[in-house]
């Protein structure tokens, strides 16, 4: 394994931490030296993954942990984003666009079309009544010529 | 990092203008803040400029179509305007970008109203 640079932050499920979640894995990428169209897309998975661990794993309760770990690899960046909460019964259903479990908060449904439009490639495990955690890989492309 | 509203009244319309970061936290102020005033104003349409808006991620969109709902329930139109690439992809994806009016700057979205600016 050729890890070059690893970090791991952990937070209750406050609101307010959305945007120091975001803000600190852009600014760890940040050493890859991303273009700002691709710190804006890492910024907006981060905002997505941790909002849905806030609304839907925890139910907008502040006493559960979000664990987010963000490890380079050369040209490319893996980001974890963890909760211990309700879990997701059907991801196929999870994943399609627009579709909410919670219209009633005028959510979107639009977060795991935007996460998989971002990234290269996302992946969902989720266990009912355990929790909820999600890979999401991208590549950098300032980098790629360094590494070709 | 936070979100700053600004409110005023042009003619029929509601003119909002957002400053900062509009996610799920933000999202809530921006809620109650715009259903009072569409409320309170009695104005017929909106003008959201989102200029200075530096982050927005789908609970902006939730907002967003939440108050596009509201106003056109009431009959009045929503103009959304100075609308940024990365803003204006997420617009595409949901397929917003397809019922929500999307104009220059305030100017063009006030006369697309019919509001003498
Ligand atoms: N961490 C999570 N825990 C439990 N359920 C989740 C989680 N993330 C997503 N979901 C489920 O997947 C659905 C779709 O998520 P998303 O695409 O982000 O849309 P939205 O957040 O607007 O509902 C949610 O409505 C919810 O039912
Ligand atoms: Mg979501």
């Amino acid at each position: 394994m050729n890890v070059n640079n690893y970090m791991s932050l952990q937070f209750i499920s406050k609101s307010e931490n959305e945007a120091f979640a975001r803000i600190t894995v852009a600014a760890f990428v940040s050493q890859l030296d991303p273009k700002m169209n691709e710190l804006t897309d890492i910024k907006t998975v981060v905002s997505e993954a941790v909002t849905n661990s806030i609304i839907h794993g925890y139910e907008n309760k502040p006493d559960g942990m979000i664990s987010i770990s963000a490890k380079i690899e050369e040209d490319t960046v893996y980001i974890t984003v963890e909760d211990e909460g309700l879990g997701i019964k059907d991801i196929e259903e999870a994943k399609q666009p627009l579709y909410t479990s919670k219209p009633e908060l005028e959510r979107s449904g639009m977060g795991f079309t935007i996460m998989e439009n971002f990234m290269d490639k996302v992946e969902v495990k989720s266990i009912l009544g355990k929790g909820t955690k999600l890979t999401m890989m991208k590549r950098i492309e300032s980098k790629k010529a360094l590494y070709n | 990092m936070s979100l700053q509203l600004q409110i005023s009244n042009q003619g029929e319309a509601l003119i909002v203008r957002l400053q900062g970061e509009l996610d799920h936290h933000t999202s809530e102020l921006l809620k109650t803040k715009m259903e009072n005033a569409i409320e309170q104003e009695g104005s017929n349409h909106i003008v959201l400029v989102l200029q200075d808006l530096s982050f927005m991620d789908s609970s902006g969109l939730g907002v967003i179509l939440g108050r596009y709902k509201q106003i056109t329930n009431k009959g009045g139109k929503m103009v959304v305007c100075n609308v940024s690439p990365s803003i204006y992809r997420l617009f595409e994806m949901s397929g917003l970008f397809k019922i929500l009016t999307i104009e220059e700057d305030v100017e063009q979205a006030l006369s697309s109203l019919g509001v003498v600016s």
